[in-house]
């Protein structure tokens, strides 16, 4: 049976929901051995092994970023177990370990995968091009194969797995490549995480000014949604990086996902249009976005959006 | 200091992009654009250096074309561009192409690297990591904020649910988000004076690195059409056809 490592990072003394999507997916692979970053304790293995994970490499950098000792002690590792597959998600810390990691072991990695295969021979990864339109099959040779996966690409599904066996993973001293996390920061943030959210409301350039995102605010406040925008507003500094849907932003699959003053360029039809039911508001007939919409309004997001907001809040 | 910032040309992302028959590479024109993402790397990049008394030299690797996309960040301040350009390298992967950019980044000298996160066009989201990892730096990575006195560099790194305030000794490689700073529009004089700046071309055997692994792209088919659904004219009430979708999937 192949070999599969995933990376599992905690978020909030959890298992992140990126990391539980990876394990259920891994355990059709192979064997599980997952790779956990974070303080950890029972609750935490006992969830690992509730998704598949038989083993566990657990590590915790505390005040170390993480990246590089845990390439270091990743690569050694590989170089002894000789995994088929490591597999990683479209994500920050993801990115870094899996970027250090590969040029260490001199493989590649395929990104934004979709799906994964084993196929005797090496990996075989999907991956959306175009804003979605069309779909590549890459292939790599050689090993072990490093896989990032884009978020919401496989449901979480518990297997009932027993707990799994915890090693402890050193983390050695990476000398020149060391940094040191001197504070965290979290952010006050009304309704859910973006990434995990029934319900997104977001806007883009049609909104026409940074000060009516607030109309996006409203319109969420109420339904319990995370808020979210296009890559266009976030590069005109209206709001933070960390709420940018799309291609080079976050992957979601909500319910619900409300679309306003959004043309629908293919960079932001990536990250949203496998959503549930989509709502647009755009003022242009032609716009990209209503080819993906369950429901398009045709209209200006001046008028339509407070309309929304006090119907809404008079509930 | 020393300040390299790699930058890329990309087709212009308002054309339709295609694909080279048979192998399925990005067809690349002779005219390119600056990756709109990497102007804010640019900018942080100027000024850090101007801050420092130091120097900021472009790095790219890729079709050289009519190097318009390179001449646009030079024109922004840019003292100079080293274009790594090989036929040998079309289709690379991802650790190609760090390794190449490693080698002549290490040839270059530096203090500090700074890229995007990842290209508009490619996008493995992965290079800025892999580069300090075969330069022996730390990878400061997703910044929304970078500060640096010359010997130390400090950023604040976007987190999930936050920021991460992240420190570590120089030479590094900062990769940063849009939006960490906002980027000059070039001047009249930047664009006369950018077409006077030197830019550098060379190729693998300049460089003395093998092409390398290659990622193969083995089909592309269409993927599953979401169909649209009704379009409604706005005539004053369709917030109401919104509600009532609302209500019909039980959102409230």
């Amino acid at each position: 049976m192949a070999s599969v490592w995933v990376f599992v990072e905690e978020n909030d003394g959890a298992p992140s929901q990126l990391g539980l999507e990876l394990l259920s997916k891994a355990r059709e692979l192979g064997e599980v051995t997952a790779i956990y970053l974070g303080v950890g304790g029972d609750d935490a293995f006992a969830a690992l092994g509730d998704h598949g994970a038989s083993s566990v490499f657990h590590a915790d950098a505390g005040e170390r970023l993480p990246s590089a000792p845990l390439a270091a002690a990743l690569a050694e590792r590989a170089d002894a177990d000789s995994p088929e597959l490591i597999l990683l998600g479209q994500a920050y810390t993801d990115r870094d370990v899996a970027g250090r990691l590969a040029a260490r072991l001199g493989v590649g990695v395929l990104s934004n995968a979709s799906d994964v295969r084993l196929t005797g021979n090496g990996v075989e990864t999907d991956h959306e091009i175009f804003g979605g339109a069309r779909v590549a099959t890459a292939i790599m040779s050689g090993g072990p194969h490093i896989v990032l996966a884009r978020p919401k690409s496989f449901p979480v599904e518990p297997s009932g797995g027993e707990a799994p066996a915890i090693e402890s993973l050193d983390l050695p001293d990476a000398g020149k490549s060391e940094a040191t996390v001197t504070e965290s920061h979290v952010e006050e943030r009304e309704g859910p995480q973006l990434g995990e959210a029934a319900v997104v409301v977001s806007g883009g350039r049609g909104l026409g000014s940074p000060d009516a995102y607030e109309l996006i605010e409203k319109v969420a406040k109420p339904l319990g949604a995370a808020t979210g925008a296009t890559r266009a507003i976030v590069d005109a500094g209206w709001v933070p990086y960390a709420k940018q849907v799309g291609q080079t932003g976050k992957t979601v699959k909500p319910n619900i996902y409300i679309a306003a003053g959004i043309s629908g360029a293919m960079q932001h039809l990536v990250g949203m249009k496998d959503s549930g039911t989509i709502i647009a508001i755009n003022k242009d007939p032609d716009a990209p976005i209503f080819s993906v919409a369950d429901l398009g309004i045709v209209g200006d997001v001046h008028k339509v959006l407070p309309q929304l907001i006090e119907a809404l809040e008079n509930r | 200091m020393k300040v390299v910032v790699c930058v890329k040309q990309i087709p212009d992302p308002a054309t339709p992009y295609s694909l080279e028959e048979g192998t399925n590479l990005l067809v690349r024109p002779d005219e390119q654009v600056l990756d709109d993402t990497d102007r804010y790397g640019v900018e942080m990049g100027l000024q850090l250096a101007q801050a420092n008394e130091g120097t900021v030299t472009l790095m790219s690797m890729g079709p050289k074309g009519n190097a318009q996309g390179i001449r646009q960040a030079l024109a922004m301040g840019a003292d100079k561009a080293v274009i790594i350009e090989d036929e040998a390298l079309r289709g690379s992967d991802a650790l190609t192409t760090a390794r190449v950019l490693a080698k002549a980044i290490g040839n270059e000298g530096f203090d500090l690297v700074i890229a995007g996160t990842e290209s508009t066009d490619g996008y493995s989201g992965v290079i800025p990591q892999m580069l300090a990892e075969l330069l022996d730096v730390p990878a400061l990575t997703y910044a929304t904020s970078v500060e640096t006195d010359g010997s130390e560099v400090t950023i604040h790194r976007q987190t999930v649910d936050g920021y991460d305030v992240v420190k570590a000794d120089l030479p590094a490689v900062v990769s940063v988000t849009a939006g960490v700073v906002e980027p000059r529009y070039p001047t009249f004089k930047g664009i006369m004076d950018a077409k006077k700046k030197p830019v550098e071309t060379m190729g693998l055997s300049d460089l003395g690195v093998d092409p390398g692994g290659k990622q193969k792209v083995a089909s592309i088919t269409d993927a599953p059409e979401r169909e649209a659904g009704r379009k409604v004219e706005d005539e004053g009430e369709a917030f109401a056809e919104i509600v009532a979708l609302l209500e019909q999937k039980k959102v409230i």
